[in-house]
C-alpha cells in the first residue's frame, strides 16, 4: 500500500516537468525566425496565400488560444506534419523511436556493467595502479566528444581491423532481410524470427555505437560508485560488519555495496541527460534509423513541426526514465520513500 | 620584512602549490597555449586556413603539411589553428552569458526566498526537465541557424548549474552573523545582497564555470558537428570533425582525426582546470 502511495505521489510529482515541457516546446515553435505563415506558405506564395495559411493555421489567434489549440492537438496524439517526409510527425517519431531506445538502453547496460564494478574496484584499492587507470579513464571518457570517438572507433575496427560491420544502420539490408516487427528492438525481433544470422548482424551493428555512446556515460557512473564504495567502506557499520567476522566479500557487496546504490541511482538522471543528447550525434555517424538522426534532418530542412514533435518526445522520455529512476530509488531505500 | 623574504616565501609557496598539483600546473600552461593560439592563431599558421589547392588535395601529413591537406587541398594544420579563436571563444560567450545570469537570478532566489525563489525554482526545473542537447538543438531550430544562436543555445541549457550553485551558496550564507551585521548596520538588502554577500559565492561559481568550460566546448562542437551554426568553410573543430568523416571510408584518417584531438585536448584542459581549482579552494569536495 505504502508502494501504491508512493507511485502515485511519484507520478503526481512529474506533472509540472510535463507542463512545463509542453509550455516550452509551443514557445519554441512560436520564436521560429521570420514568419512560420511565409514559411509554410512555401517560396511561391503570394500575400494572400500566406493571409490564408495564418488563419489556417490558427496565427492570428491571441497566443493563449493558440496554445490551447496545442495543448488539444497534443492530446489528441496530433503532432502536425512533416514537410519533408509529408507523414505525421507522432507516426514518423513512434517508427523510429525504438531504435533510439535499443541503441540508448545497450549504452547504459555497457556504462553500468563497465563502470561499476570499476568504481568498486577502484573504491577497493585506493592510490593503487587500478585507482589511477579508472582515474585516467573517467577524465578521458569525459573528454572525448562522442562524435569523435565514434569515428575513430570507425576508423580502427571497420576499416582498418575489418573485424566491425559497416557502420550503415542496424541490420545488413543486402544479406538479412528485416524481421517483422513486433518489439521495434532488432535483437529481439530477429531472436523471435528464430534468425541466428540476423541477429547476430544486428549484434555487430549495436557494438561499436553503443560502446561509443555509453563511454561517456562511464565516467560519472564510474566516480559516483568510487566515491559511493568510499565512504560506505569506511563507515560504521562496515567497520562492524569487519569487526563481527563477516566475510570480505559479503562486506563489499551486500554491506557496501547496498548502501552505496542510491548515489548511483541519483546520478543516473544526468546520464540519461547525456546519453539521449550524444544519441543524436552517434546516430548521425552510423547512419542509425532512430528518432536522432530524424531530428538532425529536421533541423536542417527547417522542418519545425518535427523538430517540435521530437524535442517534445524526448523530454517526456527523459521524464519518464527519471521517474523509473526514483521509483527504484525508493526501493533501494526506504528512507526515500517517505521523504517527498 | 624586506622586499626579499617576500618573494622568496611567494616562490616556495608558488613551488609547493605546483608540486601538490602537477596536473592542474600542466594544464595550465595548456590553457595558456590555446588563449594564445586563440589570440594569435591567424598570424602563425602556416597558411591561409580557407585557401583552397586542388592539386594537393586529400595529401597525407608531411613536412609541408604537418596535419596533411582536406578534400579541397586546405591545410588542416592551419585550419585547427585558426579555429581555436572560434571553438574558445563561442565557449567563453556561453560560460560568461550563463556565469551573469546565473549570479543574478540564483543569489535573487537564495537570498529572497518566497514566491520569487519558487518561480525561479519551476523555470530551472523545466528546463532540466530536457536532455539538455535536445533543448540546445531545439532552440537554435527555433532562434535560427547561426553562431550566435549556438552560444545563445548552449548558455540557456547550462544556466541551471549556475542558479543551483549561486542559490545554494547564498541560502548558507543569508543567516550568518556577518551578513546580519551588515542587515542590522542598515544596508538595504539589494546591497547586503550585492556588497556582502555575492563576493564570497564568486570562488564557488568560478569553480563551477571552469567545470562547465569544457562541457560548453563539447556543446558548441557536437552543434557544428550535426550542421548547425558555422558554416563553411568558416574552420571549427566540430564542423572540421563532420566534414572528414566522409574520408573514413577511404581511409583519409587526418581530416577528422587532428581537429578531434584538439577538442580532446581543449576539453580535458579545462576538466583538469576545473577539478584542480576546486580541489585547491575546497579541499572537502574532492572526490
Amino acid at each position: 500500500m505504502t508502494m501504491l502511495i508512493t507511485i502515485l505521489r511519484r507520478l503526481l510529482s512529474a506533472i509540472p516537468s510535463v507542463l512545463g515541457v509542453i509550455v516550452v516546446t509551443f514557445l519554441l515553435a512560436r520564436a521560429l525566425p521570420g514568419d512560420p505563415a511565409a514559411f509554410y506558405a512555401g517560396a511561391s506564395a503570394t500575400p494572400e496565400s500566406i493571409a490564408e495559411v495564418r488563419s489556417q493555421l490558427g496565427l492570428d489567434r491571441p497566443l493563449l488560444l493558440q496554445f490551447a489549440d496545442y495543448v488539444g492537438d497534443l492530446l489528441h496524439g496530433d503532432l502536425g506534419h512533416s514537410v519533408s517526409s509529408g507523414q505525421a510527425v507522432l507516426s514518423d517519431l513512434l517508427t523510429r523511436l525504438p531504435a533510439s531506445v535499443e541503441l540508448t538502453l545497450a549504452a547504459l547496460v555497457f556504462a553500468l556493467v563497465v563502470g561499476m564494478p570499476l568504481g568498486v574496484w577502484a573504491a577497493t584499492r585506493p592510490g593503487s595502479f587500478v585507482d589511477h587507470a579508472c582515474r585516467l579513464l573517467v577524465t578521458l571518457g569525459a573528454a572525448f566528444p562522442t562524435f569523435f570517438t565514434a569515428l575513430v572507433f570507425v576508423y580502427a575496427f571497420y576499416y582498418r581491423l575489418d573485424i566491425a560491420p559497416e557502420p550503415l544502420g542496424r541490420l545488413n539490408e543486402i544479406y538479412f532481410v528485416a524481421p517483422p516487427q513486433v518489439t521495434g528492438f532488432m535483437l529481439i525481433d530477429t531472436l523471435l524470427a528464430g534468425d541466428m544470422e540476423a541477429f547476430r548482424s544486428a549484434f555487430g551493428h549495436l557494438v561499436l555505437p553503443s560502446i561509443s555512446l555509453g563511454l561517456f556515460a562511464l565516467a560519472p557512473i564510474a566516480r559516483v560508485t568510487r566515491a559511493a564504495m568510499l565512504e560506505a567502506l569506511g563507515s560504521d557499520y562496515c567497520r562492524t560488519a569487519r569487526a563481527m567476522g563477516l566475510s570480505g566479500r559479503h562486506i563489499l557487496f551486500t554491506t557496501a555495496l547496498r548502501n552505496a546504490t542510491l548515489p548511483i541511482l541519483n546520478v543516473l538522471g544526468m546520464v540519461f541527460s547525456f546519453l539521449l543528447g550524444a544519441n543524436v550525434l552517434i546516430e548521425k555517424v552510423f547512419a542509425w534509423p532512430g528518432i536522432g538522426a530524424y531530428a538532425v534532418n529536421a533541423v536542417i530542412s527547417s522542418d519545425y513541426a518535427a523538430v517540435q514533435g521530437f524535442v517534445l518526445m524526448m523530454a517526456l522520455l527523459f521524464i519518464f526514465l527519471n521517474l523509473v529512476v526514483d521509483l527504484m530509488a525508493s526501493i533501494a531505500d526506504p528512507r526515500v520513500r517517505y521523504d517527498v | 620584512m624586506s622586499d626579499q623574504t617576500v618573494s622568496s616565501t611567494f616562490l616556495s609557496d608558488a613551488r609547493h602549490l605546483i608540486g601538490q598539483n602537477r596536473i592542474t600546473f600542466a594544464a595550465g600552461i595548456l590553457l595558456v597555449l590555446f588563449v594564445v593560439l586563440a589570440i594569435i592563431g591567424p598570424l602563425v599558421a602556416p597558411f591561409d586556413p580557407t585557401a583552397t589547392d586542388a592539386s594537393a588535395s586529400l595529401a597525407a601529413p608531411s613536412w609541408r603539411h604537418p596535419f596533411g591537406t582536406d578534400a579541397l587541398g586546405r591545410d588542416v594544420l592551419s585550419r585547427v589553428i585558426v579555429a581555436t579563436r572560434l571553438d574558445l571563444g563561442m565557449a567563453f560567450g556561453a560560460v560568461a552569458l550563463s556565469f551573469a545570469a546565473g549570479l543574478i537570478l540564483g543569489p535573487i532566489a537564495g537570498y529572497f526566498g518566497g514566491w520569487i525563489d519558487t518561480v525561479i525554482g519551476r523555470f530551472i526545473d523545466t528546463l532540466m526537465a530536457f536532455p539538455l542537447f535536445v533543448l540546445a538543438m531545439g532552440i537554435v531550430a527555433a532562434l535560427g541557424n547561426s553562431v550566435a544562436n549556438i552560444v545563445i543555445a548552449t548558455a540557456i541549457i547550462n544556466l541551471p548549474f549556475y542558479v543551483r550553485t549561486a542559490r545554494a551558496e547564498v541560502n548558507m550564507r543569508r543567516d550568518l552573523t556577518y551578513v546580519e551585521a551588515a542587515r542590522m548596520g542598515g544596508n538595504r538588502p539589494w546591497r547586503v545582497l550585492a556588497v556582502h554577500v555575492v563576493p564570497n559565492i564568486l570562488p564557488a561559481m568560478v569553480v563551477q564555470a571552469s567545470l562547465n568550460f569544457g562541457w560548453a566546448i563539447l556543446n558548441a562542437a557536437g552543434l557544428s558537428f550535426i550542421g548547425l551554426g558555422v558554416r563553411p568553410p568558416t574552420p571549427e573543430w566540430g564542423i572540421m570533425v563532420s566534414e572528414g568523416a566522409t574520408y573514413i571510408f577511404s581511409g583519409e584518417w587526418w581530416t577528422f582525426t587532428f581537429p578531434g584531438i584538439a577538442l580532446v585536448l581543449a576539453v580535458l584542459c579545462f576538466n583538469l582546470l576545473g577539478d584542480g581549482l576546486r580541489d585547491i579552494l575546497d579541499p572537502r569536495s574532492r572526490t
